[in-house]
């Protein structure tokens, strides 16, 4: 059983081995990806069942034992985002293969993409799954390197620009990452996430706080909090848009998915932290207006993107159960809704040609299936009920009503004003791109390049992944209930920490 | 544990140099910068592991008279991943001389945008069309002269 948890991050990097390998044949390269990110999706299924029966599910590498060895592990949280992330890399990698098809037909292969994009997962399963501060970075670097190489893909001089600013600020986020890891071990003499709590308990309160503070601005700029965003809406919008919509679901996410380890698991917070909460309220809201001020489709879904990790922050920041559990909601319904936005998006291009919003207009004529495509995650994103983005808000709304601090109360006065915010924006892509009467598109201003607008057209295999994905996104609103009940129970493990560090540790470890 | 000094200082003065590079206009500077950094954040996690000792193997020393090795590992991994981005930053940035013809660091898309606004609101009789300069703001690119022969 245990064996199981190693797979997620084995088999996606066996599986872009073997991918280069078969490079010449475009259909292995296909079939392997699929298969594989299937079979993750099934074990993040046994493994989330397993771990909710049993306790966290807890693999010793090479046998040495915690805290000495690495540890991989998988709680409730991890299991669940494990699954959220195959769904939507699966769903990303069929549409990424059905515009391969109608673009350039079966027979062509790309050589790097398949692996690159395996990689990417391997990246993002280990992330999720590690119980090692020092192999948490690692797991960034696979995920991070694997981007590099998905978004500066035959650039363009225009995309050149972008994809410089994005390696430079991911890089020197790492070698922050480094510096936070060499400081911890100098002052704990441990990486293991298990035994950290105990050794900087032990610390100056000070030291403590600095380490906090720290591990706040390196996980901060993966996560594009707000005076560490800017990198964001410059280099997402560049990149083709299943690439795009990957980054955008999932790369974010698995910042904020450290934040919230490293801030329940290593620091002991016992009220809401007034700092984070006002990086939350900055974050909603300079995101929701940098939204506002463009006119760039995916560039305002990009600051949209920016704006709504401030929710996740503001019920981390809480420290209370029920914010978790909100927020455990609210990154399950975002990875999902964001990456359907994206790929709609990119079918939305490739019909009009621009990605600005006053040269298009007329596609819910035009095409209606695309707009209700566009329109279910759009007001899921904006928090309309019934659907998975309302049932998220509501939840993180109420944890701030129940703290009831001034900064409390200001912050979730602040979410109700950018969930209007938000609202205003997709109405203005609606009425940029949906009304109007049906306008000529524009062609492809470089044909060479990867980023195919224009083409006009759009096949089965694009519009299936695409609705796939905001399926789930209706899912996640109609199995609320379970699935909010999930959220608690892994709030509260997360707050206490007790089961994950019997886990590793042994009995000794948990008390 | 004991810090030493000297490694102190080299630490500070290395992780000075990088940032100062990284701020930079130029390109090369910024992946100096990068290249530097990486060094003083390589060696801090050598650092962290405290004060010289005798090598880990069973049996040749004391205990207590051994270095940690566990920040050895650890640094031998990270060198090995910033030396592989450093190649890949290279690769890149020869990219971006090839298709740009310059290796300076370009301005945000945003602050392009804001200057042209402001261009347009001085002088109407300057731009003759202010939409399509717009655009050409909004899509983040001017192009610049391309050398001649580009790389694919």
């Amino acid at each position: 059983m245990t064996v199981l948890v190693a797979l997620p991050v084995l088999l996606p990097l066996l599986a872009a081995a073997l991918s280069l390998i078969v490079m010449r044949s475009p259909r292995m390269q296909r079939l392997i990806g699929v298969t594989v990110l299937t079979a993750i999706a099934v074990i993040a299924g046994v493994l989330l069942a397993e771990s909710d029966k049993h306790g966290p599910v807890v693999l010793q590498l090479g046998g040495y034992a915690a805290p000495f060895g690495i540890t991989l592990i998988a709680d409730r949280l991890a299991a669940l985002l494990l699954l959220t992330s195959a769904l939507v890399t699966l769903a990303v990698l069929v549409f990424s293969i059905g515009q391969r098809i109608t673009d350039y037909g079966r027979q062509t292969a790309s050589t790097a993409f398949h692996p690159m994009y395996l990689m990417l997962c391997a990246g993002v399963s280990l992330a999720y799954l590690t119980g090692d501060l020092f192999n948490l970075f690692v797991a960034f670097e696979i995920m991070l390197a694997s981007s590099y190489v998905l978004i500066t893909r035959r650039t363009t001089a225009e995309r050149v620009r972008a994809s410089m600013t994005y390696v430079i600020v991911s890089l020197t986020s790492s070698l922050l990452f480094i510096t936070m890891i060499a400081l911890v071990y100098a002052a704990t003499g441990t990486v293991n996430l298990a035994a950290l709590p105990e050794k900087i308990g032990e610390l100056d309160p000070g030291v403590q706080t600095s380490l906090g503070l720290f591990m706040v601005v390196v996980f901060g700029i993966k996560a594009a909090l707000v005076p560490l965003h800017f990198w964001l809406p410059d280099s997402y919008p560049t990149a083709p848009a299943p690439i795009t919509a990957v980054f955008a679901g999932l790369l974010t996410k698995v910042g904020v998915y450290a934040l919230i380890r490293t801030q329940t698991l290593v620091f002991i917070h016992d009220e809401s932290w007034t700092v984070l909460l006002v990086v939350a309220m900055l974050t909603m809201i300079i995101g929701v207006l940098g939204a506002i001020a463009q006119n760039d489709l995916n560039r305002m879904l990009s600051f949209l993107l920016v704006s709504h990790i401030g929710y996740m922050l503001f019920g981390l920041a809480l420290f209370t159960v029920i914010g978790l559990a909100g927020v455990i909601l609210y990154v399950v319904h975002h990875i999902t809704v964001q990456a359907a936005l994206f790929l709609t998006s990119g079918l939305i291009t490739r019909h009009t040609g621009t990605v600005s919003l006053q040269a298009m207009s007329g596609v819910a004529k035009a095409y209606p299936l695309i707009a209700v495509l566009f329109a279910l995650p759009a007001l899921s994103l904006a928090g309309i009920p019934p659907f998975s983005g309302f049932v998220a808000k509501i939840a993180l709304l109420q944890a701030g009503a129940a703290v009831g601090t001034p900064a409390a109360y200001a912050v979730t006065a602040a979410a109700v004003l950018t969930s209007l915010l938000t609202l205003f924006a997709v109405t203005k892509i609606w009425v940029g791109a949906f009304w109007g009467k049906v306008a000529e598109p524009h062609p492809d201003p470089d044909p060479t390049d990867e980023v195919t607008v224009g083409t006009g057209s759009t096949s089965k295999g694009m519009l299936v992944s695409t609705g796939g994905l905001v399926a789930v996104s209706v899912l996640i609103a109609v199995f609320a209930g379970p699935l909010a009940d999930m959220s608690e129970r892994a709030a509260a493990d997360l707050l206490d920490g007790g089961a994950y560090r019997t886990a590793v540790l042994g009995e000794a470890g948990g008390e | 544990m004991t810090v030493n000094l000297t490694m102190a200082v080299v630490l500070a003065g290395l992780y000075a140099v990088g940032f100062y590079l990284l701020m930079q206009r130029s390109l090369m500077r910024v992946i100096l910068g990068i290249v530097i950094l990486g060094h003083g954040a390589n060696l801090f996690l050598q650092v962290a592991g405290g004060p010289p000792g005798e090598p880990v193997f069973a049996g040749t020393a004391l205990i207590e008279a051994m270095v940690d090795p566990l920040p050895q590992a650890l640094a031998l991994t990270a060198i090995v991943i910033t030396f592989a981005l450093t190649t890949f930053l290279l690769a890149l940035a020869y990219r971006s001389w090839a298709l740009l013809g310059h290796d300076e660091v370009q301005d945000d898309v945003e602050d392009r945008r804001i200057r042209e606004a402001e261009r347009r609101r001085e002088g109407m009789d300057e731009s003759d069309e202010p939409d399509a300069e717009a655009a050409e703001a909004v899509a983040g690119f001017e192009a610049p002269e391309a050398s001649e022969e580009v790389p694919r």
